[in-house]
């Protein structure tokens, strides 16, 4: 019965494999340009660093706004197989899901107040 | 005998107990407030009790079945014990609450004047309630636990009022020596309880003496052998006697009402209450006669020795209960007997311990008889109720003691055979002896030439004292006759001992005893009167005596086979016990607490405080569990 | 179109309640000015644990599964809901007590200020606090409360989650000896952090096993199908991650650290609730998804049981802080309640009413035990070394003979409610055969009764040091959890048989 579980393993390898390859091809393949577009801040108005690798280090406040996201995240991964079911799922699936945002807007509304969103 | 639930009066019986608890409670805890007026209200409290006593009596003796259950509450109520406190109302339990509550009174009616200029007064008559109380409850409980209750709460009584002046030594070792005997006793009694609640899974009278048949005869032996050493200790008998003479320590209104009528008697109590088990292991009754007829003896040639008044008093008490135990071993030919003894014994004892409290109190709390002497004649009413008492003890024909004390002996010679000759023969010698010492005392006392210290002058008592004595005197000459002939105590008593048997043949026919006894009596007066009334007395005892009255002045020398054979061993091995405790046990124990000691030291350095040995720890476990889970299914 | 899930609301009520005063704190954080905030959120935790209390209440009787199978409604759960909504509010009574600290509150100003900067000794006498505590522990109060409802290993998984992330950040919070607390707050939060894993991963492989996560569809599949590796595996890591939050050992080395760093009041709380929590999920998952094949759980509960009962008793012996003490103590009931686990055999309920007397009981002594802890204090907040306790009696007759009075109970003597717990489960145990745990339990009773004595002793018996701790005024809160968990101890260990009877008829598991 273990059998049935043979695929799950090997994608698991093959995820590892590709990550380990990623990470170690790319400083060995990669084209090395230096430009001043390199240094401009990203688009979400982070300014770019020197990679962990190297022995740079990131502002802690990186993993808070990180965590926010992914709090975010999550309730969008959840509001698209509802949006995609909301047919199926009538006025009941409906109020779960004004509930679930409500919650979540609370904490929001909370991170908000205190400054959680304020970079500096 | 069927119990029948209480109605009307005796339904509140409780009260009997209750009221001079009350008093009891009232005076401990009041404190100093109540010091003006507690005694009136110790007295109060028991002669309550006592007009109680007395129409719950008359009710009783109205009805047909003769024997009343109270229930109160569920006292104990743990897997298979079930005691409820309850009280039985029966002939046997009234006569006794009569006697409690009546001479209970007139006792605290006497105290007043004894210990008017004592500081003390409040707590004397507050103990003296607690007393009254402890003992209704040891009379009137319907179970063995109801009554272990009231016999540890009488113990206490006793102890605290023995220990009354307990800033002299001698009063507080005495009451630490009564404590401490009748703990002996009580163990036995605690033990009969147990067996009777593993053998029979009760202990109420009731269902304890409904089933004694379907007990093995070594278990109702057993039984019976605990209960009477129990009784033996509480009642002072051989070989736990040597404490009674030593209570005298106490005030003597406590003599006289715990150390002689009451409370010294619930031994007799204890073994005619259990006469269905009694009468189911003769092996028992017959220790139970033997000793009787031992401590007659014992008592009887103490009480000759002795100098001190109320020492004399205390053997004679012991050797008369003596009597008592002989009458109710015999079987039912003796309960009524016994305890028809026991009532006219409380009377003239009680009254002749009040005349030697009085003695006392003219002659400025002296006990020596040595240094008493022609008191007759400044002492009057001391005198007269005394020597009523006095002649009612030695059984001068037809006062009390010639009607109870008869019998006994009667009953006795009527056992028949070798043994009933013994015990016969040794209940007249005995009433010989009493004869002798009790006259000794009186010749010493009241006759002769005065032989007071300097600074002593003799008066009479109050009258608040000498009244006590006068009704407990009427009661000296009366009760005898009273019980023995004209109201039968054996009639009243029948629901509880069963119809009196007429003895269809004596062994000696009735009036032959009479006249034998009485003959024996007035040798020993006379021999009294030739040896210490004609003579001077000296005063103080000559040292240069033969050896059976130094034997008798120690007491047959009790005190010292107490000590050789339980003290002193005793204490060797308490100190071999410390020793085993100190080394073997201390050992064991500080190995066992010093090897848990350092193996949590040694398990604790594993608390590192780093999460990672933390972490691994619980990797540990996990794989320890899923082992053990795989290893359980897979095996 | 999909069917809705039957959800019953009044059945849901004790969670609405009190995670609906948990949201509203949160508002009331984000919005509220400073100075109404510690009043308010006392007041909206205190509404919401007694709220949730008075539903389960309300709820008691009724034995059904709702929304969708996720959640049981029974006796043993509304039993357990309503013992952690009540031991809840007195924490959060505890929380609020305003003044023993000279800064009004055990917990810190700002948590975010680094430990020990200036900033940090500016704020330790300042009277503002980190209000969030509230909020926090009633989120917590509600997982826990789901915790032992959920009949769904998916529902419990998050009610785990819901219970501790709340209690890893209020470890933290301490407004003394901060760098401790801290410390306490990351040790738990890493160490649950693996405990949770564990859990995950063995609902993963029951999961694979069975194709259910709820407990019903387990055990149906454990019926029909038997037990294969698989299944064991999984049900072996479920449980270390269940007995993990309820400090058995050897899953316990989070414990004493915890309970040490973290501020008084909320380590009576986890003492309290949390064990209560996990010993109802414990029963749940064995006696309801694996109550048909006991046979496998059976020896190794029994070998946990041993186990933590020795380490907790024996490494108690040495422990110089009454707080490590007291967790030690906590470790060794977690083995005597395992005692309880073992005494509950298919159709009888003597163990599972047992293991809630036991519970209720252990839980309201405990609260009393750690909220007298809060009382001893010296310059440097509250004095914890048992030396600093000597002489106590001394200085303050009261507290030393509450004090005695819950070692006591801790220690089982009779006439408080710890030996007639004891009793039940130690009796639970026999009656199903296992008396050798029994004996090992007595055994490791009279050894844990030495450091309980020993404390006495130390009270009464020793002089007082010179410069000893003090013995604050409790306000009124402390006042009445004091009085509530004396007065409980002692009515539970005089006249247990209500409410053991209550336990009696509440024992009952559905799913």
């Amino acid at each position: 019965m273990l059998a049935t579980y043979a695929p799950l393993v090997g994608l698991f390898v093959l995820a590892a494999g590709f990550a380990l390859f990623s990470v170690t091809a790319a400083p060995f393949i990669g084209p090395r340009r230096y430009n001043s577009a390199k240094l401009e801040a990203y688009e979400c108005g982070i300014e770019p660093v020197d990679q962990p690798l190297s022995g740079g280090r990131f502002p802690i406040k990186y993993y808070l706004t990180a965590m926010l996201f992914i709090v975010f995240d999550i309730e969008i991964v959840f509001l698209y197989p509802w949006a995609v079911a909301n047919d199926q799922l009538g006025v009941f699936g409906l109020v779960e899901m004004v509930v679930f945002i409500a919650t979540v807007f609370i904490a929001y509304a909370y991170v908000w107040r205190r400054g959680g969103l304020e970079w500096d | 005998m069927d119990t029948v639930p209480a109605t009307g009066l005796l339904a509140s019986s409780w009260l009997l107990i209750a009221l001079p608890l009350a008093g009891a409670a009232v005076l401990l805890l009041g404190g100093r407030r109540t010091d003006r007026w507690g005694h009136l209200l110790a007295i109060g409290t028991v002669t309550a009790a006592f007009v109680l006593a007395v129409l719950s009596t008359v009710e009783l003796a109205g009805l047909d079945e003769r024997s009343v259950g109270v229930d109160l509450f569920t006292f104990i109520s743990t897997g298979r014990l079930d005691v409820g406190a309850g009280l039985l109302v029966d002939p046997l339990s009234m006569t006794f609450a009569l006697l409690i509550t009546g001479v209970g009174a007139l006792i605290h009616v006497y105290s007043v004047g004894y210990m008017a200029h004592d500081p003390g007064r409040r707590r004397f008559f507050a103990y003296l309630n607690l007393f009254v109380a402890a003992m209704l409850l040891l009379v009137l409980g319907d179970s063995f636990v109801a009554l272990y209750v009231g016999w540890e709460g009488v113990g206490l009584a006793s102890y605290l009022l023995i220990a009354f002046w307990y800033t002299r030594p001698a009063a507080a070792t005495a009451a630490k020596k009564a404590f401490v005997m009748n703990r002996v006793g009580d163990v036995g009694l605690a033990l009969a309880i147990f067996l009777m609640f593993t053998q029979l899974g009760t202990t109420s009278y009731e269902g304890v003496f409904g089933s004694v048949g379907l007990l093995a005869g070594g278990t109702v032996t057993g039984i019976g052998l605990l209960l009477l050493l129990g009784a033996c200790g509480k009642s002072g008998q051989f070989p736990l006697q040597a404490w009674l003479p030593d209570a005298m320590e106490g005030p003597t209104p406590v003599s006289a009402l715990i150390h002689a009528a009451t409370m010294v008697t619930a031994g007799v109590y204890l073994i005619a209450r259990s006469a269905p088990l009694f009468d189911a292991a003769p092996v028992a009754q017959t220790v139970v006669v033997v000793i009787g007829a031992v401590t007659i003896m014992i008592g009887a040639v103490a009480g000759c020795a002795y100098d001190d008044i109320k020492k004399v008093l205390a053997w004679s008490t012991v050797s008369q209960i003596g009597y008592m135990f002989l009458a109710v071993g015999l079987g039912p030919v003796g309960y009524a007997a016994g305890i028809a003894h026991l009532l006219t014994h409380g009377f003239f004892k009680a009254g002749l311990f009040l005349g030697a409290g009085s003695v006392m109190h003219g002659m400025g709390d002296r006990t020596d008889m040595r240094r008493f002497g022609g008191l007759a004649t400044r002492m009057r009413t001391t005198f007269v109720t005394f020597g009523l008492g006095y002649l009612a003890l030695i059984g001068f024909p037809f006062l009390s003691g010639y009607w109870t004390k008869d019998a006994i002996i009667e009953a006795a010679f009527d056992r028949g055979g070798t043994s009933g000759w013994v015990l016969g023969g040794v209940a007249v010698l005995g009433a010989g002896l009493t004869a002798f010492y009790m006259t000794r005392l009186v010749l010493l006392t009241f006759f002769g030439e005065p032989r007071w210290e300097d600074g002593v002058h003799p008066h009479e008592s109050p009258a608040v004292m000498t009244l006590p004595m006068v009704v407990l005197a009427v009661g000296s000459v009366g009760a005898g006759f009273l019980l023995v002939e004209a109201f039968p105590l054996a009639d009243w008593l029948a629901p509880v001992f069963g119809e009196p048997e007429e003895a269809t043949a004596h062994a000696i026919p009735p009036l032959a005893v009479s006249v034998l006894v009485t003959v024996v009596v007035a040798l020993g007066v006379l021999t009294a009167w030739l040896l210490v009334g004609r003579r001077e007395v000296p005063t103080t005892a000559p040292a240069r005596v033969s050896a059976p009255v130094r034997a008798a002045r120690a007491g047959l020398y009790a005190d010292a086979v107490n000590e050789a054979v339980f003290m002193r061993p005793g204490i060797r091995l308490v100190r071999a016990l410390r020793v085993v405790d100190d080394k073997g046990v201390d050992g064991v124990v500080n190995g066992i607490g010093a090897g848990l000691g350092g193996s949590s030291a040694r398990l604790g350095r594993a608390q590192t405080g780093f999460v990672r040995s933390y972490a691994l720890g619980m990797l540990g476990g996990a794989v320890l569990v899923a082992g053990a889970l795989l290893a359980v299914t897979a095996g | 179109m999909i069917e809705a899930p039957d959800l019953s609301l009044s059945a849901l009520s004790p969670f609405l309640f009190v995670f609906g005063a948990a949201l509203v704190g949160v508002l009331v954080e984000s919005f509220a000015p400073r100075h109404v905030r510690q009043p308010t959120q006392v007041a909206l935790a205190l509404v919401g644990t007694v709220g949730g209390f008075a539903c389960t209440l309300l709820l008691a009787g009724r034995g059904e599964v709702t929304a969708a199978g996720a959640l049981a409604v029974d006796g043993a759960g509304l039993f357990l809901q309503a013992t952690i909504a009540g031991l809840g509010a007195l924490s959060v009574l505890l929380f609020a007590e305003r003044a023993l600290d000279p800064a009004r509150s055990a917990f810190v100003a700002s948590a975010a200020v680094p430990a020990g900067s200036p900033r940090d000794r500016e704020l330790l006498t300042d009277e503002r606090v980190q209000t969030e505590v509230y909020p926090l522990a009633t989120f917590a109060v509600g997982g826990m409360m789901l915790f032992v409802a959920a009949n769904d290993l998916l529902v419990m998984f998050i009610a785990l989650e819901v219970l501790s992330l709340p209690l890893y950040l209020i470890c933290g919070l301490s407004r003394r000896r901060r760098l401790l607390s801290q410390e306490a707050a990351v040790k738990y939060f890493l160490l649950g952090a693996f405990a949770s894993a564990f859990f995950l991963y063995g609902l993963a492989l029951v999961y694979g096993a069975t194709g259910t996560v709820q407990l019903a569809g387990i055990r149906q599949s454990v019926t029909d199908d038997g037990t294969g590796t698989l299944l064991v595996l999984g049900l072996g890591l479920l449980v270390v991650g269940l007995m993990f939050k309820a400090s058995v050992a050897p899953f316990h080395t989070w414990t004493p650290d915890v309970y040490q760093g973290a501020p008084t009041p909320v380590t009576a709380f986890m003492a309290a609730c949390t064990k209560v929590a996990a010993f109802g999920a414990i029963l749940r998952l064995l006696y309801v998804a694996f109550g048909t094949a006991d046979w496998t759980w059976r020896p190794l509960v029994y070998g946990i049981a041993i186990v933590s009962m020795v380490v907790g008793a024996v490494l108690g012996l040495t422990q110089t802080d009454v707080k490590r003490m007291l967790a030690y103590s906590s470790i060794a009931h977690a083995g005597f309640l395992l005692t309880g686990v073992i005494g509950l055999d298919a159709g009888t309920g003597s163990g599972l009413a047992a293991t809630l007397f036991y519970l209720l009981a252990y839980g309201l002594t405990t609260v009393g035990a750690f909220a007298v802890v809060t009382l001893v204090r010296d310059g440097d907040g509250e004095a914890t070394a048992l030396a600093q306790w000597a002489g106590l009696a001394r200085r303050s007759p009261l507290t030393a003979a509450i004090m005695t009075f819950l070692l006591l109970a801790l220690a089982g003597i009779p006439l408080t409610s710890g030996f007639t717990g004891k009793f039940a489960v130690f009796r639970a145990a026999i009656e199903v055969g296992a008396w050798p745990l029994a004996v090992v339990a007595l055994v490791t009773s009279a050894v844990a009764g030495f450091f309980y004595l020993r404390l006495v002793v130390l009270m009464y018996f020793s002089e007082p040091a010179e410069d000893g701790p003090s013995v604050g005024v409790p306000g009124l809160p402390t006042t009445i959890v004091l009085a509530v968990t004396v007065a409980a101890t002692l009515v539970l260990g005089v006249v247990p048989g209500s409410v053991l009877d209550l336990a009696d008829g509440a024992a009952r598991l559905v799913g």
